[in-house]
């Protein structure tokens, strides 16, 4: 039999479905058509509401500078990191933090490096007052900095990781050692010739991802609520407070402004794919040149620095939570408590337990559903011969590049029309729209990568095409399909926008939870809390290393994946 | 048997969607029986939350009856989905079953005619209630008419850490002067936060020479005029504000952790006993004590109310009911759990109960209900909008 190919188009469906039916949502209620508040459109008046809000002009500015910001910051940080550093022991080490960086949720170290670089931090703690002279905390605007630059700090400790994975994963494929090797033979300084060599073609495979940061960036909730300034805050934060609203019609304007925020991340994309070709033409023209930059240590340790610096900013600041969270009486400027204490846990833990439940289900279901499409599509294009187009993987991400607080509100106000928002299956559905992207990058490579000799044996041999998949090719496939398990639980734990939205409060995830203690401000629940989101987090991919040599303990050539 | 059979199943979806009558308490009970009430509160304290997971503990214990407690950023949001569920024609079984509430969010409801009753004063306990001493018929000016139950009284108080600020402050002026002095050492809640809300109002009626104009719906005539003092107070005391007025912690809580890190040394809480719940819950420095102005402060019940198209409206009034219980009133009052002042009349009370509440230790930095004195009224709810408004246009989108 063979699989039918309703399984592809599920896949579509589920994964552009409710971000179609969102976007219509948000347009039709951006344009004053809003029945359920009795508003019959079209009309302009939620933009003239809009326009006449008098934070306005700030918020779209920080939008667009932090978002801009944090991505040329971060993807700076990468490439001096692989230029500089590849292959050498302290990339090594990096190297192994990646995984699991990747998968401490968002608010989580936002809350670790709140503590961390707040004026009543560990930093300042540090130094005072034997060094600094400071009694008692300087009264200085460090986080929720008109500016934005905490919150930019936040993205891009979270954004680097992403960017260094993803593009490991991507050097493979464009034999980056060789490219090397040439330019070194070439008498090229480490940077140089990396930056001449194997960056074009890395950018090329990376562009999307990137693309995914800078949309990202601009368009945070979580880390920007945390972080971020808020006399005005930035938009999407903005657009959050006017859905909460109780009068209805503000809905209207939250729409407005979410159009208004898709048209910034179009622009910003757009200046960045000029920027794109300005470089490489300026690039042209250095490598012509032919100066080969031999003193460059000052740039390799740059990199590294701020490699190290992002790596032990979101590392201090899980540790800063954990101490937080068993801490009793804890005062300025002592860098430890005065005592430990269980309470905090003891009144914590069974609400959060009960959360981590909600959080665990949501998660399976997110992802054993988005598992069970992502593999079925990959089966099935193998045996129709369909190859993953441009066209198809710009499909993949769209969901990733159009900003959540776009579409979201338009998929809550129809949820809410046909009376299912507010399920746990609603948030799940919208929970894959960003686990299935994962799931299928994560996947693609080593399904592709799997000898399809040992099938070609298989059939010869009388076995039938699902027997190859499910007794051969699976198993065969076990370590990396864990990782794309754990990755899409990673993705699905460290949710807050759909799971407010669509869950509207009833369904609670221990990322809503920290985010709305963060309100609080109290650090030993937020501690309790935000443990427990990394925990959850981390512990699929704990999974996914520790299971597969212990399945395959008599298989030695699967025990490394 | 069969017939009777076939007329109870007939029976049964009636009696389980119809409402319940408030009168007869007997029926409300057994209609809870395994209902589950989604309790909308403010979810940002943690001291809040672990009493009403108390409150759900002894619920399914003698009613059996759940009770989740929905955490809300913001009242406001309960709100907007019961006015959304209605608009969508939602009228059964909705999301929230019950709303801590007060002030303007519940003078919207009941002109929307979104809450069911009246009930409050149906409620067995309500017969313990203080309704001369305490205003448990007036919300923000408006008549509750039955549509919401007391089940904690607020009062402004002002926390002071004693080894940076040893003497209380009399007034607002008073309280300026220091800001002069001390620069960067006082803040409040960022509006339309209720606390800090609740700080521009108490500014207002502090410096008000016309307090009577506030008792009324806000009049475009006179706002300007009644407004001017808080405006200019205000206008000195910003650049005066920790980070200058350019951040503002974003809720009641916040201030503590501040204050617990020595960024302040002056704080509003709308609740006597915080502060020393706070100190014993390591949030607060042990020097922290509280003090109340000259002329007294504002101080208002917070209520909950029940929306009309809740699908447990007997079990949340049997929630209404029992957080009126006499036992709940001495936990939350207890300062090592809420610290919240009882809606109760202490002597309506039996002899043991009146007992526990006279020994019960307020806590190091809660005064006593003599030095809390004058209670003074709070505004009619469309000034803290109009204040509200105003005051983010003038300093919550400066930069």
């Amino acid at each position: 039999m063979r699989l039918p190919p309703a399984l592809p188009l599920l896949t579509v469906l589920a994964l552009l479905g409710p971000v179609a039916a969102g976007l219509w949502g948000t347009f039709s209620a951006g344009f004053g058509h809003f029945p359920v508040a009795g508003l019959n459109g079209p009309s302009l008046a939620p933009f003239q509401t809009l326009w006449a809000w008098p934070g306005l002009q700030t918020s779209v500015r920080l939008s667009l500078a932090t978002g801009i910001l944090a991505t040329v910051v971060s993807l700076a940080i990468t490439v001096l990191l692989l230029a500089g550093w590849t292959g050498t022991r302290p990339f090594r080490a990096l190297l192994r933090m990646l995984s699991p960086l990747l998968s401490v949720p968002h608010a989580a170290a936002a809350f670790g490096l709140l503590f961390l670089i707040q004026p009543s931090g560990w930093l300042v703690r540090a130094v005072s007052p034997w060094l600094s002279g400071w009694d008692r905390p300087p009264d200085v605007l460090l986080v929720q900095d008109p500016l934005g630059l905490a919150l930019m700090i936040g993205l891009v400790v979270k954004e680097v990781p992403f960017l260094l994975l993803i593009s490991l994963a991507a050097l493979g494929q464009i034999d980056s050692t060789g490219r090397m090797q040439v330019a070194t033979a070439l008498g090229y300084g480490r940077i140089r010739g990396w930056i001449l060599g194997v960056f074009p073609a890395l950018y090329a495979r990376i562009r999307l991802p990137v693309y995914v940061v800078l949309a990202y960036s601009m368009s945070v909730v979580d880390v920007a609520v945390i972080l971020g300034p808020n006399t005005p805050p930035s938009l999407s934060v903005q657009i959050v407070r006017w859905m909460a609203e109780p009068d209805l019609v503000q809905r209207t304007t939250a729409s407005a402004a979410a159009i208004l925020q898709l048209g910034l991340v179009v622009l910003a994309l757009l200046l960045w794919r000029g920027a794109e070709q300005m470089i490489a033409i300026t690039a042209r023209r250095i490598a012509y040149s032919g100066a080969r930059g031999q003193r460059e240590a000052g740039l390799r340790v740059i990199g590294l620095s701020f490699g190290t610096l992002s790596v032990g900013a979101v590392l201090a600041g899980l540790a800063g939570l954990l101490v937080w969270s068993f801490a009793a009486r804890w005062s300025f400027p002592d860098v430890l408590p005065d005592g430990l204490s269980l309470r905090n846990w003891q009144r914590n833990g069974p609400a959060a337990w009960q959360t981590l439940g909600t959080t665990f289900v949501i998660a399976l279901a997110a992802t054993l559903s988005g598992l069970v499409l992502t593999l079925g599509c990959l089966e099935t294009e193998e045996r129709h011969h369909w190859r993953l187009t441009e066209k198809g993987l710009w499909l993949l991400y769209l969901p990733l590049l159009i900003p959540q607080t776009a579409f979201l509100p338009g998929m809550q106000t129809l949820l809410l029309q046909i009376g299912v928002d507010r399920t746990l299956w609603a948030v799940v559905l919208a929970h894959m729209v960003f686990v299935l992207p994962y799931l299928r990058l994560s996947l693609e490579g080593p399904y592709k990568a799997w000898d399809a000799r040992q099938g070609t044996i298989a059939a010869a041999m009388g076995a039938s095409a699902n027997r190859i998949f499910f007794r051969l090719r699976l198993p065969i496939l076990l370590a990396p399909v864990l990782t794309a398990f754990a990755v899409g639980m990673a993705v699905s734990v460290g949710q807050y926008l759909p799971t407010l939205l669509v869950g509207g409060g009833r369904v609670q995830t221990l990322t809503t939870e920290a985010v709305a203690l963060a309100a609080g401000g109290d650090r030993r629940a937020i501690g309790v809390y935000g443990l427990l989101q990394t925990a959850a987090a981390l512990l699929p991919f704990m999974m996914a290393v520790i299971l597969p040599p212990l399945v395959w303990r008599n298989r030695k050539g699967l025990q490394h994946g | 048997m069969k017939r009777m059979l076939s007329l109870a199943l007939a029976l049964a979806p009636l009696t389980a969607w119809a409402t319940p009558d408030p009168t007869d308490w007997d029926a409300v009970v057994a209609q809870a029986e395994g209902q589950t009430v989604h309790w909308h509160a403010w979810g940002g304290s943690t001291a809040t939350n672990d009493f009403i997971s108390w409150v759900g503990t002894r619920l399914a214990e003698d009613y059996d009856v759940t009770l989740t407690h929905v955490k809300l950023e913001n009242t406001a949001d309960a709100v907007t989905r019961v006015l959304t569920e209605k608009s969508a024609g939602q009228d059964t079984d909705g999301a929230v079953d019950l709303i801590w509430i007060n002030g303007a969010n519940f003078a919207a409801m009941k002109d929307a005619d979104l809450l069911f009753g009246p009930y409050a004063e149906a409620l067995p306990n309500w017969k313990f209630a203080d309704t001369d001493g305490k205003t448990l018929q007036h919300d923000f000016t408006v008549a509750t008419e039955g549509y919401e139950s007391p089940w904690a009284m607020a009062q402004v108080v002002f926390m002071h850490d004693t080894a940076d600020l040893p003497e209380r402050l009399g007034s607002m002026p008073e309280l300026l002067d220091w800001a002069r002095a001390h620069p960067g050492r006082f803040t409040y809640p960022q509006p339309p936060d209720f606390l800090g809300t609740t700080f521009l109002k108490q500014a207002l009626v502090d410096l008000s020479t016309d307090p009577k104009a506030l008792s009324q719906p806000v009049s475009e005539e006179s706002y300007t005029e009644v407004t001017a003092p808080l405006w200019e107070f205000l206008e000195e005391l910003t650049p005066l504000l920790w980070r200058e007025g350019r951040a503002y912690p974003q809720s009641g809580p916040r201030q503590l952790q501040l204050m617990n890190d020595d960024e302040i040394d002056l704080a509003i809480s709308f609740s006597p006993g915080e502060a020393s719940t706070a100190i014993a819950n390591f949030q607060l420095p042990e020097s922290v004590r509280t003090f109340v102005l000259d002329k007294g402060t504002i101080g208002n019940a917070s209520f909950v109310a029940i929306p009309y198209n809740s699908g447990s409206k007997a079990a949340a009034m049997v929630v209404a009911n029992f957080l009126m219980l006499p036992e709940a009133q001495l936990k939350a009052q207890d300062p090592a759990v809420l610290g919240y002042g009882t809606v109760l009349d202490i002597n309506a009370l039996s002899v043991h109960d009146r007992a526990a509440f006279r020994t019960l230790d307020l806590g190091v930095a809660t005064l006593s209900p003599e030095d809390l004195g004058v209670v003074q009224a709070e505004p009619h709810p469309s000034w803290m909008t109009r204040i509200a408004e105003d005051w983010v246009a003038r300093y919550g989108v400066g930069n």
